[in-house]
């Protein structure tokens, strides 16, 4: 491959990030798209404009400005001749899924090692122009300078064909912070301007000619089987039309609101299987379900002996309900299947990997399909997305013509891969003097389908298209082990074969439901200690940056200490607690600590979180503003899984289907925030779309307690469920 | 078939129906081109399709077009990156929204709210949007977004 090809074929392609108006594209790659070749990830356009190639995508966290502000720094480029291409199959590296949180530790530092490698070459090639050593050049705004001043020379100018055809160096000198131009600034998201104002293009805007709306219908009862379609019932709508492949079944109109009215108004006749436990069971069959493996995950010391000789022992359980990303816009995709090749436009965190998926059941080989990333509604994790993609393309492939499939409210809410329900299953000791002598968690969630490519896809189930069998649902066993030093530990997951509904990776995985449990067992132990939650902690905490978020959070709680809960009024209505908790994410990533200020009213259950803080440490902070925002979503939105959200079935279908059987937090529902970004340059930058998340459903539950001495061991904390919990105490 | 006549951002736009049902949210979208007003729910739940019917916040997704006699604007009628209005403006200095989907609802529910009331208080913002969902998380942005634009106005 040349530099030349290369350049022309991004000329050609010019116009795909900024209208979208693109011809049927070329599926053959004409430039490097390997993860560890510098000009996979960056190009230098003549005119000096740099375009950097990501496979990792934005999906309105940032990382639109944060990869721009990463390779600007590095390569010593102006950040406003930056521009992203993101998560098209075609164009850019594999750099796997957008998810984990790892946009930033991996993704962006793939691209900042490619960047400092371009500079580097960019530097020896200008030594050799200039005939001075390049010790004594500087890459600064797209030229190669002397550091003493004279003439410089533009990095385009610098390149022949192929320069940046090298490999990227693992071990290439990243930019010292205070050399930092651009990271560490709170740049503005350049797509911010656009979608306030209707200009951005989403998804679900894109349109392409001679395309054709689709509505699926999905079936009544999970796993029915479609027997009748009435054709005829549509025949009044103006172009509506069905596509049947066994029980895959959609109708697709020229007008997307007659596809809508086909979908409503197509008489079908489906089986009714009872496939389900029904979400009042929901934990029972966790329990009852089999048992793949065990896996002890940590252990220290042995826990059995230490538990015996403790002067007290406790146990409780706790279960985090099964969730839906329940994202704003229901899923959507649009599709192109012609001529031997596909192009889909999808919304999926995982282009590079549905590539392949996609391929097989398309019968293409996978250089004929291309996976383009585009901008829809925030997703969390797989949400429909990668359902909807492959709607679109069975149904384009079926009627040889572009078709855009968009879900509907009610799909989404009903089809979308779930977060799994956890059971956790704690138990500890103290000693005489209130010292925890042992700890051991059981954590029960659905397996990880070793080797699966992607979750099953419904639509291929539905058709009758064979594909890998199996669930994923993320790190789900992790944060389930305390964060402290206690003498003895010992952790272990039960890997289920079963689990009531389709499962998938949603923010965070596990790790709300984890530290949940372990956090609010850790509040348990300081209460039976008689001891002050917080100084419970930090006498069992060793990790300085989590001690130092834990004091400054209470610092600005005003932390008054004491045991919870704290003097409950018999009398009074409304009850005010506080609470805290602390993770390490992962064990290895961020430092979390969170306070949580609650008042609870007896008569109604309706607990309302009037404050929360959090002191967050993600290491180096590419874009503050960024991380500041992350961490705002991380707890509004955990707020609302914490307090409102269960997707609730009977045995046959999932029922919370729209906001009012699935409420999310709402306006009047918003605490005060007060977040705490802790700097430190000169750590590793780490991602900062989970880590926030896992610590809030404690805090609450926690300073539930504080206030009420209730103890919440199953969310979400509803009405229902508080007002329960105080009716059984008052027995 | 029939047409009708909507006045969509200070101009007459015929629209061709062949249901008096369709909600106006499918003209907007699907016959003229916009991209201000979003589909979220259909259900009235969510906010994302709120549009301006003569100054007042209407989900677009519950009006049938044939009753949207009124003069209409959307997101793209208040302002564009180049002049966004005071409350555009207000929303994108607060970089108040990460996906962005729920942001129009957001943004045409505060301004209907501001011509009504100049001053709002934080509690009377809060309730105007207590029926705007955002699943990101931007709430706190959003509501100091607004705020600055009642400040401003």
């Amino acid at each position: 491959m040349t530099h030349l090809r290369r350049r022309g074929f991004l000329q050609a392609l010019a116009g795909l990030t900024v209208t979208f108006a693109l011809p049927r594209p070329a599926t053959a790659g004409l430039r490097s798209r390997a993860g560890d070749a510098v000009d996979g990830f960056l190009a230098i356009a003549p005119d000096g404009a740099v375009t950097v190639y990501a496979g990792k995508v934005d999906l309105g966290t940032g990382a639109r400005i944060a990869l721009p502000q990463i390779v600007a720094d590095e390569l010593g480029a102006d950040i406003a001749r930056v521009t992203l291409v993101e998560g098209d199959t075609a164009l850019t590296p594999d750099q796997g899924s957008t998810g984990g949180s790892t946009g930033i530790p991996v993704g962006a530092m793939q691209i900042r090692r490619a960047a400092a490698t371009a500079r580097e070459r960019l530097l020896a090639l200008a030594a050799t122009r200039l005939a001075l050593p390049a010790s004594d050049l500087e890459a600064v705004d797209g030229v190669v300078r002397p550091r003493s001043g004279g003439a410089s020379v533009a990095f385009a100018d610098l390149l022949a064909d192929g320069q940046l055809a090298l490999k990227v160096d693992p071990a290439v000198k990243l930019k010292p912070p205070n050399e930092f131009r651009y990271i560490g600034k709170p740049l503005r998201r350049p797509d911010v301007p656009a979608k306030m104002t209707g200009r951005h293009i989403y998804l679900q805007d894109f349109r392409l000619p001679d395309m054709l709306h689709a509505r699926v219908i999905r079936p009544p009862a999970v796993g029915a089987e479609l027997l009748s379609v009435d054709e005829a019932t549509i025949a009044a709508i103006p172009g509506a039309k069905v596509v049947r492949i066994k029980s895959f079944l959609a109708v697709v109109a020229p007008g997307e609101w007659n596809a809508v009215r086909a979908a409503r108004a197509l008489v079908t006749k489906w089986s009714e299987p009872h496939r389900l436990p029904g979400s009042d069971a929901v934990y029972a069959s966790v329990r009852a379900a089999d048992v793949a493996s065990s896996e002890v995950f940590r252990q220290v010391a042995e826990t059995g002996p230490a538990l015996a000789a403790s002067a007290r022992r406790f146990e409780a359980s706790y279960h985090w309900p099964i969730q839906s990303h329940a994202t704003m816009g229901p899923s959507c995709a649009v599709a192109d299947v012609r001529d031997g090749a596909a192009t889909v436009w999808t919304s999926s965190q995982g282009t590079h990997k549905n590539r392949a998926i996609f391929a097989r059941f398309l019968g293409l080989p996978a250089d004929r399909v291309r996976l383009v990333y585009m901008d829809g509604s925030g997703s969390y994790g797989t949400s429909g997305n990668d359902d909807a993609a492959a709607d679109a393309a069975l149904l384009s492939q079926a009627l040889s013509r572009p078709v855009r499939v968009q879900w509907s409210r009610q799909d989404e809410l009903a089809w979308d891969p779930k977060g799994p329900p956890q059971v956790l299953d704690v138990r500890a000791g103290l000693d005489a003097a209130g010292n925890v002598t042992a700890w051991e968690t059981d954590v029960l969630v659905p397996a990880n389908t070793a080797g699966l490519p992607g979750i099953p896809l419904l639509a291929l189930d539905a058709a009758g298209i064979a594909q890998p069998q199996g669930s994923s649902s993320g790190q789900t066993a992790g944060n389930a082990d305390p964060p402290y030093a206690f003498p003895a530990i010992k952790a272990t997951v039960r890997w289920l074969r079963t689990t009531p509904l389709r499962t998938s990776n949603l923010r965070a995985p596990g790790k709300i439901g984890n530290v949940f449990a372990v956090e609010c067992f850790t509040d348990e132990l300081a209460a039976a200690a008689g001891a002050d939650p917080l100084e419970f902690r930090l006498r069992a905490l060793r990790a300085p940056r989590g001690i130092e978020a834990l004091q400054r959070v209470a610092t600005a709680m005003a932390w008054q200490k004491r045991p919870s809960p704290g003097v409950i009024d018999s009398k009074a209505t409304i009850l005010r607690g506080r609470g805290i908790a602390y993770c390490q994410y992962k064990q290895a990533e961020n430092f979390v600590a969170m306070g949580a200020e609650v008042e609870a009213e007896r008569t109604t259950g309706i607990v309302r979180v009037t404050r929360i803080v959090c002191a967050h440490d993600c290491g180096l902070m590419i874009n503050p503003d960024n991380v500041r925002a992350q961490v705002e979503g991380c707890i509004l939105q955990t707020l609302s899984r914490t307090l409102f959200e269960e997707t609730l079935f009977d045995t046959s279908r999932v029922t919370s289907t729209d906001y009012a059987s699935y409420p999310l937090l709402t306006f009047p529902d918003v605490p005060k925030l007060d977040i705490i970004l802790l700097d430190r340059p000169t750590e590793r930058p780490l991602g900062a779309g989970e880590a926030p998340a896992a610590p809030v459903a404690a805090a609450i539950a926690n300073a539930i307690f504080d206030a009420t001495g209730l103890r919440l061991r199953t969310a979400p904390f509803t009405p229902a469920r508080v007002k329960a919990a105080f009716a059984a105490t008052a027995t | 078939m029939r047409t009708i006549t909507l006045h969509v951002n200070g101009a007459e736009r015929p629209v061709a129906i062949d249901d008096e049902a369709m909600p106006l949210l499918y003209a907007l979208r699907d016959t003229l081109a916009l991209r201000g007003p979003r589909f979220g729910c259909g259900l009235g739940q969510c906010g994302a399709c709120t549009v301006l019917i003569d100054s007042q916040a209407v989900r677009s997704c519950q009006m049938p077009v044939s009753d949207a006699q009124g003069k209409i604007v959307t997101l793209e009628g208040l302002g564009s990156p180049e002049t966004p209005s005071p409350v555009q403006a207000a929303f994108i200095a607060a970089q108040a929204g990460q996906c962005g989907y729920c942001s129009n609802g957001m943004i045409m529910t505060v301004t209907a709210l501001l011509g009504q009331v100049k001053h709002p208080t934080e509690e009377e913002v809060r309730a105007a949007l207590a029926a705007n969902l955002c699943r990101c998380g931007a709430h706190d942005r959003i509501l100091k977004a607004a705020m600055q634009a009642a400040g401003a106005a």
